[in-house]
């Protein structure tokens, strides 16, 4: 696993396949995006990703740190929700951190989306347990020093585990305690991109 | 609110700060633009531009809107942009962090929408800078009405 050198064409892959699952999902994020939010996520985050395939086909970026910046350029100008700016951030701060290597290591991917998480909570204001994406993204993350699969794994039991949360950040905290019981769509939609993640690699 | 800008940050005499109001909103961003120029008397004042909602016309914020409504304000003394809530922060703060979409100069103003707004075009109106500017928007956060 650690001599896994993951290339351009890896990241291209990675956000295709997870274009495609979110199109497939779309409705289900939407769906828990409507008692907590404004029903818009999986419409939203559909979007968003068409766009980041249509750039990766037209003008396909050359190495993976090219590919997540230019795939977070597209999401934080196409979402038109939250999702944009945060998602768009991740990929971005985590493709600038791999800057110009035309191959990286499963470790260099691990430290980009690291520090790309730490950005997401700096943008928003938020850290784990305020039932936001931060949920999924953090386990994922830490997880992914073991394996793409052990990712999936922590991102998607991370997600779950925001069911019983209080929303504290965005319009769900504005319900206080009704926001409880449900799953948070932001945590969700993270975990599907760990889930293509452990899928491109496997 | 013509087309004409002067490029660059450079600032200099005579040049008003633009000013950006984004919303989720399309309608709201625009009758806030009004009022606020509106308010600040009519005539000669700085230039502002409305960024609300999708370009389909929708609720939601807009990057390419905003940074098309940056771009027209900018005379050179930089660019106001105020927000109103969730996505509209965060896509600014995020567009800001991006550094090479907006013009030079232009900056996040942490301040009411409207209040903020009327504030920020009467100060721009008057010549004042970007710092001052800002101060007067966020200042509108001071003022209690009970």
């Amino acid at each position: 696993m650690s001599e896994t050198v993951l290339d351009a064409a890896f990241f291209v892959r990675w956000m295709t396949a997870a274009a495609a699952v979110i199109d497939r999902e779309a409705d289900r994020l939407t769906e828990l995006d409507s008692p907590i939010g404004d029903a818009d996520h999986g419409r939203n985050m559909q979007r968003g990703f068409a766009a980041v395939v249509k750039m990766l086909e037209t003008e396909p970026p050359a190495t993976p740190g090219a590919v997540l910046t230019a795939a977070g350029r597209q999401l934080i100008s196409s979402v038109g929700g939250a999702s944009g700016p945060l998602y768009g951030t991740l990929l971005r701060r985590a493709g600038k951190v791999l800057g110009e290597a035309p191959q990286v290591s499963v470790e260099e991917l691990r430290s980009g989306l690291a520090a790309g998480v730490d950005a997401v909570g700096q943008l928003g204001g938020s850290a784990p347990g305020d039932k936001t994406m931060l949920d999924a993204l953090v386990p994922g993350v830490t997880a992914l020093s073991t394996s793409f699969a052990a990712a999936a794994e922590a991102a998607e039991q991370g997600a779950l585990a925001t069911v019983p949360l209080q929303a504290r950040k965005g319009r769900a905290s504005y319900l206080g305690e009704r926001s409880i019981g449900h799953q948070d769509p932001g945590a969700a939609s993270s975990a599907l991109l760990f889930a293509t993640l452990a899928e491109v690699a496997r | 609110m013509s087309a004409e800008t002067t490029g660059g940050a450079a600032g200099g005499e005579g040049v008003p700060v633009g000013v950006v109001l984004v919303s989720h909103s399309g309608p709201v961003a625009e009758s806030v633009a009004a009022m606020a120029a509106g308010l600040a008397g009519g005539g000669n004042t700085a230039p502002v531009a409305a960024a609300g909602g999708t370009p389909d016309g929708g609720l939601g914020t807009s990057a390419e809107l905003i940074i098309k409504a940056a771009r027209t304000v900018d005379r050179g003394a930089g660019v106001a942009i105020l927000v109103d809530l969730g996505s509209a922060v965060l896509t600014v703060k995020s567009l800001v962090a991006e550094g090479d979409e907006l013009p030079a100069g232009a900056r996040l103003v942490d301040a009411p929408f409207v209040e903020g707004a009327v504030a920020a075009v009467v100060t721009a109106s008057s010549g004042a800078d970007l710092d001052a500017v800002a101060a007067a928007a966020g200042e509108a956060y001071g003022y209690r009405k009970e």
